[in-house]
Formats: structure tokens, C-alpha cells, sequence
């Protein structure tokens, strides 16, 4: 279970400015949920994604975060992973003249290893990766080249999907992984991820769309607005968001 | 934070500091005619040596130190520089590896580079030089059988003559700079060798140099001659044990190409870079030049320079063949307080040549790296090429990379393309990595290599993964 309470984050702009960014977030996920947090640009929902997956550049002022009991505020962020937190980006970064394939297995082995596991040899790892490919939608070519580099956005996006299926995480972030993506990859991206609820496995959904939500059935949607969870529900606040926007929302409609 | 982690990579020991106690026949320190004189004859050779020598000395005088590179360093004492050191174990000369002096082969054992084994595993002739003089030469009866002359440089002298007076000095003309003056006139030994016409090389040539007594300055030679239709790989690497004074280092290497032959010279230079105050270290002024005298040659330099405090190194092709080519591929990485101004010259004087030039800057800590490079199409360089492409990462805030390039065009076929890039090593990179679940050094190293990659893949392969291993080494301590 994922269980955040109180957090409280800011950044420090080039300016040395300091702006409060998450303003008292608290959510629980118990395993095997989806979540998904939908809310205006600018309400913190990407900080919230960063902060939860390690990303340094924030200052935590106040709140925790454990993962199934653990301190993940504590761990840097390889040990987060090596817990099974994912964040699939929402744009992924290219990585010159590191080839996809060895990237992907260095992980994998370099989590293995943190979860003493022995590493997966080549062969198998690469019977392993094709079949995933398949399911993403990516082909061969993707073996050989480098980390993202080149890549559409769309196709980056099946990679980041690619790796979620490769690592087999047991808390996955997606941020706004459907932005940008065309019906097909759409479709894929939400059939991988119902391919992977397993009764055990959470997840937390990040979008600005309903659409997603066609085909992926969220257990509770929060809405995010000024670095706050300001209302959760069941799937027709998706709808009533996608209707009216958020601006009922501020106002200080807001229970 | 990420700074402080980068750091403790960067910043481990350098691993080959060790001295080996061999006692050396060592001259005093400093440099006049009396000491080149006494370098000539200790080697025994004929006059037309000495003669060079000398005019190279007389000419040395006077010029002075060159100050264009982007380089700071307080000014060389060549007064206080020994100029002749050779190990006195091996005076008589070894006749094969057997008579080699123990410790000096454990030495290189320590280095990774057992002379028994790895050389013949690797299917490497092994030129060793241990300071001056070259010790213990392998394969020897192999190369003889396809008529190759891979052997030290005052050996040839000897065995030679003729073709060392026909080429010494034709590519790097002791006139050419300080440096190349100096070589001229003091250098001690180095490697020869002569590919007949038609031969492909059975094997890669490979020589690790290694200097060892304290104050000595090392000054090799190597020339290297692909007769009509030849081919041959030449590996150069080097490492050099901890010591806090500077060292000079001002080796010529001279390349010639005749028709349809192909070079290819390959470096790894890892020279003690000092220490993370700037204390110590190497200072290395090469000159490195290559002449495709033959249609269709073709001159291919890689380096991988991760050593030395100074390093001052230009590898070049004279492309005076038609349709001949050169190429140049380089890593630079400056780390602490190291500095590096590296790069190339292509002088484009056939018809149809084209050159390449794939140079990768990565600096850290304290480090300077520059690219310096010029790209000359002559009038009669009708429809010449080049690509010029010159990358630089950096790994800190304090850390500086500076591009020079240089293009003259007097032929209006030419053409000239030069690209050119600046990135910091990315925090998006780094977190995506970690995210990933890499340790950071190991994140470091990965987006490194892959920055490097271009320039491995013209490595030979052992090298290659030698090159990878080093740059983990170098780096280690380093992004901020």
C-alpha cells in the first residue's frame, strides 16, 4: 500500500525564488488500484510524480510517504525502484549512443541484483524483450538503437511502456503517458496496463484526458488543483470534469 | 546531491601508481651539444644520425616555445630535464623475453599487460619500451615471414640505414615546431616498422610505453611506412606510475601512406594525469602526422586521451594522393586540473580527398578541454571533402570546453561541413537512469560511453573494451 499524508513540497526557481508546490497531499492506494489524478497545469500533479520516484531538484518541507511500511522518502531513487516504483515519463529523455537493449537489461540486472536475484543472461533476456515488443507495438529495430534517441513521441512512449512491462514494477506511475498518442497507442498502453492489474499491483494514473479512462477502469479519481487533492470520486468525475472544466472547482466550491 | 556523488566517482586513485626499483644508466640533467653527441654514440649510430640530430639541436635553439594553445602551465626547464635514461638490466640488449628483467615484466603484469600471455593470446606483437629503450620485441619471426619490419628505432637504425634516411623527418620535419625540434634532437628510441608492398599485416602492432625514472623526459620516435597496397593496425598505449614532479613527454610519430595503402593508428594515452590539487602529472606535446603520398591511401587516427596534466597533440593527414583519405576520431577527457588542447589538421592537396573528424571533449572537476582543428583545401583539392563533427559533455560547473576550428578553402569545389555541440551531462539523463534503477556512477559511465561511442567503434576490439574500462577509471569522482 502507498500511503502519503500531509506532504508538503516547494522548488527553488533560477531566481532563488522559493514557491510552494504540493500544499498537504494525502492518498492512500491499497493494492491493486488504479487511481488517477487529473487537475489544471500548474496543480503539482508532475511534482507529485517526480517527488514519489526520487527526483532531487525538490525540497520535501514537510509530510511522509511510505511504500508497503517503508520510508520511500528515504531511499534515493534507484532504491525506489529497486521497491518497485516506475515512473513511466511524461517525456522521456534520450540517451545518445546507449543502445536500448542494454540499457533495458542493466536495469533489470541492476535490480535484480539489489533484490539479490541473479542476473538474466542474454538469451534470456532477449526471448523475454521480443515478446514484450510485440505487445507494445514495437519492432525489431528498437533492439539496436539508441536509448529513445530518434524516437517519435509516440514510439518513446511505447518504450517507457516496454520497460513498465520488462521490470514488472509493483507501483507504477504513469504521467500523462497518453499524451500525444493516437487511438492505437492509446489502446495498447491501457490494455498493457489492464494486462498487468493483478489484484496486487497499483498504479496511479496521471491525465488531463477522459479518454484513457475508456478503456482502463479507475478505482478513484482525485482531483488535483493549487498543490492540493481537492475531490475524489468514483468514474463520473472524469465525466462531470470533462464537461464543465475545472474552474467549478476553485472558487471555494470545493469541499 | 547529485554534485557530491559525481565526485566520489570521479575522483578515485589513480591505479597504476606504482615505481619499479630497476637501476637506471642515467646522465645528468640538461642539454647541450656534448649531451646529443653522447645520446649518438651510446646508441652507436652512423653519422648521417648525428648530423641530423645536431642541425636539429642548432635549429631548437632558436625558436621558442609555442603559446597559442589554451594551455597554462608554469615554463618548462629544459636545463633541468635528463635526456638520456635506459635500464641497466637490459644493456646488453635481451635476445628474447626469457632475459628480461623480472621486475620489469612484473611491472607490466601489474599494469595488465603480461608480455607472455596477453600478447600472444591477443595475437599482439608487443614493443615494449621501458623509458628509452625498447626491451623485448615479440612475434618477431611471424612478421619476418610476411616481410614486415616491426622493430625499435635504433634498431633500424643499424638494420635500416637506408630507409630511415630516406624517410626520418620527410613528414615531421625537425623545423616543424618546438617540440618536434626537441624529439630531433635528443629522442632515444621508439618503434619502426615497414609493411612491404602488397602485405596485408598478419597481426595488430602494438607497443606499451611506460616512463619510469623520476625527471626523465621521454622522447620517442616512431615512424611507421605502408609501401604500395599495404595495410597495417598499430595500437599505442600507455600508462606511467605516480610521481609529483612534471614530466615532459614530446614523442614524433611519422606516418607514410604510399598508393592503396591504409593506416590505422590507434591510442590510448593514460599518462598520470596528477594529482586533484593539479600537483604532478605528465606534460605531453606530440606531434603526430600522417602524409597519404599514394593515390588511394588512406591514414586513420583514434585517441582515446584520458592521462597527462597538459596534453598538446594535433595526429594530422597530409592528403596528398588523389582520392586518398583521412580520417580523425578522439576522446578528450579532463578531469581535476587536467588540461587538454587536442584535435587535428586535414590538408586537403589531391583531387577527391575527404577527411573525417569525430572529436568527443568531456571535461570534469577542474578540467580545460579545447578542440583545435583546421581543415585546409589547397587549390588543387578539386571536389575534396570533410565532416567535421566536435562534441563536448560536461560533467561540472567548473569545468571549461573551448572549439577552435580553422577552414581555409582556396579550391571552390571543396567542400567543408563542421557541426559542432555543447551539453552538460543531464539531470533528466541521470534521474532517467536512476529511475531505471542504475547507481549513478554507474548511470555516469553508461551515458559517457554512449557519448563516446562514435570514437570506440573504430577501435579494435580489445582496445576498445581497454578504452571503456579507463574512462570508468578517469571519471570516477565527476558531474556536477
Amino acid at each position: 500500500m502507498l500511503e502519503i499524508r500531509q506532504l508538503e513540497v516547494n522548488i527553488q526557481d533560477e531566481k532563488q525564488t522559493v514557491k510552494p508546490i504540493l500544499r498537504g497531499v494525502n492518498l492512500q492506494i491499497q493494492p491493486g488500484e488504479v487511481h488517477v489524478i487529473m487537475g489544471p497545469n500548474g496543480s503539482g500533479k508532475s511534482t507529485l510524480s517526480n517527488v514519489l520516484a526520487g527526483r532531487d531538484e525538490y525540497e520535501i518541507t514537510n509530510g511522509t510517504v511510505t511504500l508497503n511500511g517503508a520510508d520511500l522518502l528515504a531511499m534515493n531513487p534507484e532504491e525506489r525502484a529497486a521497491h518497485g516504483v516506475f515512473l513511466a515519463f511524461q517525456y522521456p529523455t534520450e540517451i545518445p549512443g546507449v543502445n536500448n537493449m542494454y540499457f533495458l537489461r542493466t536495469a533489470l540486472n541492476s535490480q535484480r541484483k539489489l533484490k539479490n536475484m541473479p542476473p538474466l543472461d542474454a538469451a534470456d533476456f532477449l526471448a523475454l524483450v521480443k515478446t514484450k515488443m510485440k505487445e507494445v507495438g514495437l519492432n525489431e529495430s528498437f533492439l539496436h538503437r539508441a536509448v529513445n534517441e530518434g524516437f517519435s513521441g509516440g514510439e518513446k512512449k511505447r518504450n517507457e511502456v516496454l520497460q513498465m512491462l520488462v521490470l514488472e514494477p509493483s507501483f507504477i506511475i504513469l504521467d500523462e503517458t497518453d499524451s500525444g498518442l493516437d487511438i492505437d497507442a492509446l489502446q495498447m498502453v491501457a490494455r498493457c496496463v489492464n494486462s498487468m492489474r493483478d489484484g496486487k499491483r497499483s498504479f496511479l494514473v496521471v491525465t488531463h484526458y477522459q479518454r484513457l479512462l475508456d478503456y482502463i477502469t479507475p478505482d478513484v479519481i482525485h482531483v488535483m488543483a493549487e498543490g492540493k487533492i481537492q475531490k475524489s470520486g468514483d468514474k463520473s468525475l472524469a465525466l462531470e470534469l470533462e464537461e464543465k472544466g475545472y474552474s467549478w472547482l476553485k472558487n471555494g466550491s470545493v469541499s | 546531491m547529485e554534485n557530491k556523488i559525481i565526485k566520489e566517482v570521479v575522483d578515485k586513485q589513480y591505479p597504476y601508481g606504482f615505481e619499479t626499483k630497476i637501476e637506471s644508466d642515467t646522465i645528468a640533467a640538461g642539454l647541450n651539444e656534448d649531451v646529443i653527441r653522447m645520446i649518438s654514440a651510446r646508441k652507436n649510430e652512423p653519422e648521417f644520425m648525428l648530423a641530423w640530430r645536431l642541425k636539429a639541436y642548432q635549429h631548437w635553439l632558436t625558436m621558442t616555445p609555442p603559446e597559442w594553445a589554451h594551455l597554462h602551465h608554469e615554463p618548462i626547464d629544459y636545463q633541468n630535464i635528463i635526456y638520456y635514461s635506459a635500464p641497466k638490466s637490459v644493456k646488453d640488449g635481451p635476445k628474447s623475453l626469457d632475459e628480461v628483467d623480472p621486475k620489469l615484466l612484473e611491472t607490466y603484469n601489474k599494469l595488465g599487460i603480461p608480455l607472455h600471455e596477453q600478447g600472444r593470446l591477443a595475437g599482439v606483437a608487443v614493443d615494449a619500451v621501458f623509458d628509452s629503450i625498447s626491451v623485448a620485441t615479440t612475434f618477431k619471426a611471424k612478421l619476418a615471414e610476411a616481410g614486415v619490419i616491426f622493430c625499435p628505432f635504433s634498431e633500424a637504425v643499424h638494420k635500416y640505414p637506408e630507409l630511415i634516411e630516406k624517410y626520418l623527418g620527410t613528414v615531421v620535419p625537425y623545423r616543424d615546431n618546438y617540440f618536434a625540434a626537441l624529439n630531433s634532437a635528443v629522442f632515444s628510441d621508439g618503434s619502426f616498422v615497414y609493411i612491404p608492398k602488397g602485405v596485408r599485416c598478419p597481426m595488430e602492432l602494438s607497443t606499451y610505453f611506460r616512463i619510469n625514472e623520476a625527471k626523465t623526459g621521454q622522447f620517442e620516435r616512431t615512424l611507421i611506412i605502408a609501401d604500395e597496397g599495404s595495410y597495417v593496425s598499430y595500437l599505442e598505449g600507455c600508462t606511467a606510475p605516480m610521481r609529483d614532479e612534471n614530466q615532459l613527454h614530446a614523442a614524433v610519430v611519422e606516418l607514410v601512406a604510399m598508393d592503396n595503402a591504409q593506416i590505422k593508428y590507434s591510442t590510448v594515452q593514460n599518462w598520470y594525469p596528477g594529482d586533484e590539487e593539479g600537483r604532478g602529472g605528465i606534460y605531453n606535446f606530440v606531434t603526430k602526422r600522417g602524409q597519404c603520398r599514394g593515390v588511394n591511401s588512406k591514414i586513420s587516427w583514434t585517441q582515446i586521451e584520458t592521462g597527462s596534466a597538459i596534453t598538446w597533440k594535433y595526429p594530422s593527414v597530409i592528403l596528398q594522393g588523389d582520392n586518398s583519405i583521412g580520417e580523425f576520431y578522439s576522446v578528450a577527457l579532463t578531469n581535476n586540473y587536467q588540461q587538454a588542447d587536442t584535435g587535428t589538421k586535414m590538408i586537403h592537396i589531391g583531387k577527391n580527398t575527404r577527411s573525417t573528424i569525430i572529436s568527443k571533449g568531456i571535461s570534469a572537476g577542474h578540467g580545460q578541454n579545447a578542440y583545435r582543428g583546421l581543415v585546409r583545401m589547397l587549390p588543387g583539392a578539386k571536389n575534396a571533402r570533410n565532416y567535421t563533427q566536435c562534441d563536448s559533455l560536461l560533467l561540472s560547473d567548473t569545468c571549461g570546453a573551448h572549439t577552435f576550428p580553422y577552414i581555409e578553402v582556396k579550391n571552390p569545389t571543396a567542400h567543408v561541413e563542421h557541426e559542432a555541440s555543447t551539453s552538460k551531462i543531464g539531470e533528466d539523463q541521470l534521474f532517467y537512469c536512476r529511475q531505471r534503477g542504475l547507481k549513478t556512477e554507474d548511470a555516469i559511465s553508461m551515458i559517457v560511453n554512449g557519448f563516446c561511442k562514435q570514437v570506440f567503434n573504430e577501435l579494435p576490439m580489445e582496445f576498445a573494451v581497454e578504452a571503456q574500462k579507463l574512462l570508468e577509471v578517469s571519471l570516477e569522482g565527476s558531474v556536477g
